[in-house]
């Protein structure tokens, strides 16, 4: 499978201590429920995104638990208090453990 | 195999499908999933108090795939008062569960927002812990129109 290059946007690159950043990010993935079932009847096996964080500079500024109830191509949006420079690193754990990560950066004046 | 196609074989095989028909619509009328017993595990059995809570979700949803959701909490996120988590159930999906949402004083704003899937027409609560141990909750109802007739 091809790398999956979730598309992360940050509403400024730029900030003053104290503001709020809003974070939109995008990523590719089929969130298969384990509800469904195929042509032949078989259930077809839960695969899904269970686990996503956010940290800013090292520090987790945000996570979420996925359920099978989350769309297809997951869709998050949040804010987080610009503290420090540094990187922006977001990371989705799937259900098999890999993980696909992103990352952006912020400036903090 | 030879299958021979019978009166009697039909009619068993109809009434078959019925019964299965319906105990299909019973369990789904039934459709009672465990989010009663998530949030009682996530509040420990403790009362939470409406409000505070602001749940932002469509009132219809053409589309079950994936139905726009912001959850987002009234506080002032710093170090000595600020939502810990946020969870998130539906009593129609045939899992209760939708997602928790973690937040830590860096969060600067209690406020997340995500798509989700909704098998049918039902009650979406989020109940939202705060660092001091209380517990605050909002519900929503959102119709789903299968099939997207627009209704």
């Amino acid at each position: 499978m091809a790398e999956i290059k979730p598309r992360i946007k940050l509403d400024k690159k730029e900030a003053k201590k104290g503001d709020l950043v809003e974070v939109k990010a995008l990523v590719q993935h089929v969130m298969e429920t384990g509800q469904r079932k195929d042509a032949q009847g078989q259930t077809i096996p839960r695969k899904i995104l269970n686990k996503f964080t956010c940290t800013v500079a090292g520090k987790q500024v945000f996570a979420a638990d996925f359920e099978p109830a989350v769309s297809a191509n997951p869709y998050i949006q949040f804010k987080f208090k610009a503290t420090e420079s540094g990187p922006v690193v977001l990371t989705w754990t799937d259900d098999d453990g890999s993980k696909i990560v992103g990352e952006e950066s912020i400036k903090v004046t | 195999m030879i299958v021979r196609y019978t009166r009697r074989g039909a009619l068993a095989r109809s009434a078959g499908a019925l019964a299965l028909a319906a105990f299909g619509t019973i369990s789904l009328a039934h459709a009672a999933n465990d989010s009663a017993d998530l949030i009682k595990k996530f509040t420990g059995g403790k009362q939470a108090s409406e409000g505070k809570v602001k749940l932002d979700l469509p009132e219809i949803a053409e589309n079950g795939n994936t139905v726009p959701m912001t959850v987002s909490v009234e506080s002032p996120m710093t170090e000595q008062s600020y939502v810990t988590e946020v969870l998130v159930v539906g009593d129609g999906n045939p899992n209760g569960g939708m997602a928790t949402f973690h937040f830590t004083p860096l969060s600067g704003a209690a406020e997340a927002n995500t798509r989700i899937r909704l098998a049918a027409t039902q009650n979406i609560t989020a109940v939202a812990k705060m660092n001091d141990g209380s517990f605050y909750t909002a519900s929503k109802q959102v119709k789903v129109t299968i099939g997207g007739c627009g209704g």
